[in-house]
């Protein structure tokens, strides 16, 4: 077995020189990029889920607060969930107070964070374009580009021809929806979604973190209303503190704490075709459309939809769903009609009532909730594990984040960023 | 996916609009509590696996059903009618059509 610790252990930097050198010399120095050690028997801090928003969390309450005694358990391998399985798009293009300021910072740490992990995320700021259709609906992002703007972030109002010059490809003359317009949103982008979560880890890792594989959580250990640790397919494991980050399945691990969440599960779907010479360099969304695309650096189309609209798990799509998304984009922009789909696959939403996302505590002491990121939780990961962090290092919520609130329902103050009032799958 | 309806037999899953889980029967009466408000709208259990829930006969009958089913081999075991069926109480007849969503939402997808 490996050492437990990682603190004192040489840390392996990656650069172009040391790619270079490894290349001369057959590749053989490279190391694995984090340990496997076993469950210890206690912990001050128990993160259940090895996703991204898990990862982050555990590099950040190393990084940020110096708690490093902390296990992440995931019941498959790391990354395996909903963050290996989404289309990558990073941007801050909110509206809402309480949402606004979450996103933004989500995206300046974005920013800087191939630097800071010294790993290679590919996070590509190639601009997100929302599309227009309408006057109504070009008032609507001329509101929302100034309030964007007021954030601190960046957004320009596109005309048609604006729109023209940047993707001429597009069918502007579709009789449905001819396009009026764009939003554009040049900090918005992409990055490599694996590399993400594999960067959080090693660098949660290299902190002294145990990131647990293969371990599922059976039971959450509650005395007197206080948070004792969890029950595992690997044994019990004691901790001070626990938190639920699974979206996906938060319902049911909720449920080993006696709760019940404002949540329903929801299958999105999405799409890959061969690759391409480069064709689509920016990220671009249809919404009258439900269609949205971008292209990845192998060349691949990725595209996706709306949900299929009915609660499931099933981690495959419905077909009619496959269908819509095909006219849609068949509608935007007739030149991929000949790209070969490669694979579609399905994701399990957390879908909240009012569309937006829950970092709290819950009524048991020591017991932390993240969850109802609903389809928008990737470019969220790097804001997400920050704020659950200073929570549970602080007991208090962070700044741009403390409308993420679990009681908001009850309360009545939701951030229901669409307007489209409270049902789960209208969001 | 098909659903069979009690009044028109089995048709395809395009025919009909879901709407959310079955708690949406279980409308809280006249002065309840906020926290019956809270569930009724929010909370919900949300399984993996056997469920009922409640969908809308759109392009047929314009009949609510609850339909039992499995959310994940998405099999489906029974098929009742809402109204005029053993549901109790309840505000949704056929009259009201359920919300769909609009066209124009900012599709970002898994963003």
């Amino acid at each position: 077995m490996r050492s437990r610790s990682g603190r004192g252990r040489a840390v392996m930097r990656y650069s172009g020189l040391k790619i270079l050198t490894e290349g001369l010399f057959g590749n053989r120095g490279w190391k694995p990029v984090w340990r496997e050690p076993d469950p210890k028997a206690d912990y001050d801090v128990v993160i259940i889920g090895g996703g991204g928003h898990g990862l982050s969390t555990a590099y950040y309450l190393a990084k940020n607060h110096g708690i490093t005694n902390v296990a992440v358990v995931e019941k498959g391998y790391l990354g395996g969930g909903n963050v290996g399985r989404n289309t990558t798009i990073v941007r801050a293009n909110y509206f809402l107070p309480g949402n606004q300021e979450f996103y933004s910072h989500s995206l300046k740490l974005w920013e800087r964070l191939e630097g800071e992990l010294n790993y290679n995320v590919m996070h590509s700021q190639r601009g997100l374009i929302n599309l227009f259709h309408s006057d109504g609906q070009r008032d609507a992002f001329a509101r929302r580009g100034n309030a964007m703007i007021n954030q601190g972030d960046d957004a320009v109002l596109l005309d048609r021809e604006g729109v023209r010059r940047l993707l001429p490809y597009l069918d502007f003359d579709q009789t449905r929806f001819p396009i009026y317009g764009g939003l554009h949103h040049p900090r918005g982008g992409s990055a490599r979604h694996d590399a993400v979560a594999w960067g959080y880890a090693r660098g949660a890792d290299q902190r002294g973190v145990d990131l647990i594989q293969n371990c599922e959580v059976t039971g959450i250990d509650i005395e007197n209303g206080k948070v004792r640790g969890v029950q595992t397919t690997r044994g019990a494991i004691r901790a001070k503190k626990v938190a639920i980050v699974v979206a996906g399945r938060s319902s049911q691990v909720a449920a080993m704490a006696g709760m019940r969440l404002p949540i329903e599960s929801h299958v999105l779907q999405a799409f890959v075709t061969e690759g391409l010479k480069p064709v689509i360099d920016h990220v671009i969304s249809f919404g009258m459309g439900h269609f949205y695309i971008s292209q990845s650096d192998k060349g691949g189309l990725v595209f996706g939809g709306d949900l299929d609209f009915y609660a499931s798990y099933a981690a495959r799509g419905n077909l009619p769903m496959v269908e819509h998304v095909m006219e849609a984009g068949m509608t935007l922009m007739p030149m991929i009609g000949k790209a070969k789909v490669l694979r579609s696959w399905g994701g399990i939403m957390d879908m909240s009532p009012d569309g937006s996302p829950i970092i709290d505590k819950t009524q048991t002491e020591g017991l932390f909730l993240n969850c109802g990121w609903n389809y928008g939780g990737f470019k969220a990961v790097p804001a997400s594990g920050w704020c659950l962090a200073h929570l549970i290092a602080t007991g208090e919520s962070h700044e741009v984040a403390r409308r993420f609130r679990l009681d908001r329902f009850a309360t009545g103050h939701l951030l229901d960023e669409e307007g489209t009032g409270s049902q789960h799958n209208l969001h | 996916m098909r659903i069979t309806c009690p009044l028109c037999g089995t048709r395809d899953r395009r025919e009909f609009t879901y709407y959310g889980a079955r708690d949406y029967l279980d409308r809280p009466g006249e002065g309840a509590a906020p926290e019956a408000w809270d569930s009724y709208l929010h909370l919900r259990d949300n399984p993996a696996g056997r469920t009922e829930d409640l969908w809308y006969h759109e392009q047929g009958c314009a009949a609510w059903l609850a339909v039992e089913r499995d959310t994940v081999t998405h099999e489906i075991f029974a098929v009742r009618l809402v109204a005029g069926g053993e549901a109790s109480g309840g505000s949704i007849g056929p009259k009201k059509k359920p919300r769909r969503k609009p066209a124009g939402k900012a599709a970002e997808g898994q963003a």
